[in-house]
């Protein structure tokens, strides 16, 4: 088994740069095991659900480790007994572990109903890919609220805009690939913004918090396919920048948890995603939780991204040598 | 003829349940093969649907094979129980993408499309591969695709059809057991109707059987009417030569009487003349019983041909009691009639008077001297009650006394056939009545005749 892991992931893995550990943090209980809980979520935003975790269940410590979402398959696959909880926003990667056997199914938090994947893949937020405008690089401008407004507002005054786009490097992070592939999927109005931000000469980020950073400092004005919880969680932003969840489609992940099969503490790990998932569903009960719950999100017409096995597709090494192809010539000139 | 019995309706029953439990689990087995079949198809479709988009997408670029993986060509292979996929693209023998050991070379376009059943990834997968020969420049380059999914949605149909069919199977069992032990029960219902109705006939009735009877059983009834008719063929001959010959016994004694009473008269020799009294005693005891023979035979003649008549006990009664008094003024006893009135009924006059004289007769043969013979005739019930004043019926007789040849332990030398209570009774039982005998508390015993 062990065997056949490695042998899958190697090729993912040699594809990517060496995947290394951007932040680790121990949040102490009390004493007894500790849980080992790989994450591609920030660890200032997640410390919140960790601490109320903990709280809960006294005698787990938590070590909290981050990693960008494309790295977490390669980590996994380098040690997969290094870690007992991945955490995640990649669900296309997340629903690859799963399906390459490296999950441990958990029937028992399966029958609290909500979005899982074969017992194993649990799905415990509800973010929409956002455009997150800077507030005063609009001022006396309309504010776009669809793809196509936004395309018209760039053609209209592209040297304001110039250099002040970003976006995911889709080939670095594994949240903005999938924000990308499933934009692709839903509209051909993607092609075109993105050839609009090459054109621009649009910036390329890792990760949300760096773009929602330069967002607030002035130095991007458009920031697409950002994950809008993120602004929302650090309030000295709010009034610098404004997030318009797109009105033609908003895609919209799920940000998942798991536990390894690999895992000595079961009983913890699966504490840990029920936390999560409970959370999730009754986010009126958890005012700590500082995440947008499955709950939370109404009548709003979002399309969320399902965990099924066409998650897999771009998985598919020529089906990413395509997409990445595609997806260069239109953004990178 | 068997060891141990058998019965016919038990083994019917459990002949019908085991045939019925047999069909259950043969009706499981059958849904469940059948069911699976139907669900592997279903499966085998949609990988193959699946493996047909993968290898539509494929293009041969400058020799090299490039497949754009269609969206949907995972996204149909979602179940209910959220099967694992896997997938391998072979160019040749050369894995191109997917999962490396899913399916080996070398690989042959002359397959067509291939079904496997086969452990992968720690699991249990279908596997659909299929091979083609893409033309490209000079020679065509070998395409393979497979595609491979678990089987956990296949399993979970399975059971719940196995469970369904489980269940239908069992309440079909239940069903047709209840209806096993019903037509075992109504198969055998004529049988032991028969049975009950020849169990229930009194001992001289072999009238043939004559009832309907499932044609099954009509070989057993013929044999049977066939036996009981030659049964009673058999009988009436023995009656009618016992007859004859008390008959013809009879006459000769009456004749061998009259001469030993003479020589009686004549002889003066004391031991001369106890021998002769015994003889007399003996040819009266043989010409007794040789009377009750005929009188039984009679009964037993005119009891199966009861001749019904209007007649009255007390008359007949009291011309018995006018008839054996001189009998028993010998004997030094009383006989008395008690009865107010004619007390009519239905029945055959020569037979009742036949059972109440061997009651009488009885009633002074076992009498003290000096005693009372009591003779009473009832009007509700109608019954005619004959009492003595003698030893009484030995209680732990009573039941056998009324058979034919049969006395009382307490009979001594009394003369007698033992066949005076078999008469009463026959007599009784032919009128559709009873004898009773009963001891009284202060000595005597009484036998009542009911008509």
């Amino acid at each position: 088994m062990r065997n056949f892991v490695s042998v899958i992931l190697c090729l993912w893995a040699s594809a990517l740069a060496a995947a290394e550990l951007e932040d680790r943090q121990m949040f102490h209980g009390e004493d007894g095991v500790t849980l080992r809980v790989l994450s591609s979520t920030d660890t200032d935003i997640f410390a919140p659900i960790v601490e109320g975790f903990i709280t809960r269940n006294p005698s787990v410590s938590v070590d909290y480790a981050v990693a960008g979402s494309a790295d977490i398959l390669t980590l996994i696959a380098e040690c997969g007994d290094c870690f007992d909880v991945v955490i995640s926003s990649a669900m296309d990667l997340q629903l690859k572990l799963a399906n390459d056997g490296l999950a441990r199914r958990l029937p028992g938090l399966a029958q609290q109903g909500g979005s899982q994947w074969r017992q194993s893949v649990f799905g415990f937020t509800l973010e929409p890919a956002t455009v997150v405008l800077n507030r005063a690089a609009f001022e006396g401008r309309p504010l776009p609220t669809t793809r196509q407004e936004l395309i018209e507002a760039l053609r209209a005054d592209p040297e304001h805009f110039r250099g002040r786009l970003g976006t995911y490097d889709v080939r670095l992070s594994g949240l903005g690939y999938l924000f990308a592939t499933q934009d692709a999927r839903a509209s051909e109005t993607f092609w075109r913004l993105m050839e609009v931000f090459g054109n621009l000469d649009a910036q390329l980020y890792c990760c949300s918090g760096d773009m929602i950073d330069d967002l607030a400092s002035g130095e991007l004005f458009v920031a697409y396919n950002v994950l809008g919880s993120y602004a929302q969680t650090r309030p000295e932003t709010l009034d610098k920048v404004t997030i318009i969840t797109p009105e033609d489609f908003a895609t919209t992940m799920m940000r998942t948890a798991l536990v390894l099969d690999s895992t000595d503490v079961g009983g913890a790990a699966e504490a840990m995603v029920s936390y999560l998932t409970s959370g999730a569903w009754s986010a009126q009960d958890r005012p700590g939780f500082p995440l947008p719950s499955i709950g939370d999100e109404d009548a709003q017409v979002l399309n969320v991204v399902s965990l099924d096995p066409g998650l897999l597709v771009y998985l598919d090494r020529l089906k990413r040598e395509l997409f990445l192809e595609a997806w260069s010539s239109a953004l990178l000139r | 003829m068997r060891g141990s019995a058998t019965s016919l309706r038990r083994r019917l029953t459990w002949t019908l349940i085991g045939g019925a439990a047999l069909l259950a689990v043969l009706f499981f087995l059958v849904v469940r093969t059948y069911a699976q079949q139907i669900a592997q198809q279903g499966q085998d479709r949609i990988l193959e649907a699946s493996l047909t988009s993968l290898m539509d997408a494929a293009v041969v670029r400058d020799g090299q094979i490039e497949v754009d993986v269609p969206y949907a060509a995972f996204a149909m292979l979602d179940t209910a129980a959220d099967d694992r996929v896997f997938y391998a693209v072979h160019q040749g023998d050369a894995l191109l993408t997917g999962y490396d050991g899913l399916a080996e070379g070398p690989f042959d376009p002359s397959v067509g499309l291939d079904f496997q059943t086969q452990a992968f990834g720690g699991a249990e997968v279908r596997l659909a591969t299929l091979t083609r020969a893409l033309p490209a420049g000079p020679a065509p380059v070998l395409l393979t695709v497979s595609v491979a999914q678990t089987r956990d949605s296949l399993a979970g149909t399975l059971w719940a059809i196995s469970v369904n069919a489980a269940l239908f199977g069992g309440a079909f069992f239940v069903l047709a057991a209840g209806m096993a032990l019903w037509t075992s029960r109504s198969t055998v219902r004529p049988l032991s109707q028969m049975a009950e109705a020849v169990a229930r006939r009194g001992p001289r009735d072999l009238r043939p059987v004559v009832r309907p009877v499932p044609t099954e059983l009509s070989p057993l009834v013929t044999s049977l009417n066939s036996l009981m008719t030659r049964l009673s063929a058999s009988l009436t001959q023995s009656e009618t030569f016992i007859a004859e010959a008390a008959h013809r016994v009879r006459t000769p004694l009456a004749t061998v009487r009259t001469h030993a009473e003479a020589t009686l008269m004549r002889v003066d020799k004391d031991e001369n003349r106890a021998a002769l009294r015994s003889m007399i005693r003996a040819i009266d005891e043989s010409s007794r019983a040789a009377g009750q023979l005929l009188d039984h035979a009679m009964v037993t003649f005119r009891g199966d041909q009861l001749e019904r008549r209007q007649i009255d006990l007390v008359g007949i009664c009291r011309e018995l009691v006018d008839r054996l008094t001189p009998v028993a003024e010998m004997k030094d006893l009383e006989l008395v009639l008690l009865a107010d009135g004619p007390v009519e009924v239905q029945g055959d006059p020569i037979l009742i008077q036949n059972a109440v004289r061997n009651l009488i007769d009885n009633a002074l043969k076992y009498s003290p001297p000096e005693g009372t013979v009591r003779i009473e005739v009832r009007r509700d019930p109608v019954a005619i009650v004959v009492c003595d004043e003698g030893g009484g019926f030995p209680a732990e007789q009573m039941t056998e006394l009324s058979q034919r040849f049969q006395r009382g332990a307490n009979a001594g030398d009394t003369v007698g056939s033992g066949l005076g209570l078999t008469i009463a009774q026959d007599v009784a039982e032919a009128h559709g009545g009873r004898l009773e005998l009963a001891n009284l508390d202060g000595g005597g015993a009484c036998a009542t005749l009911y008509l």
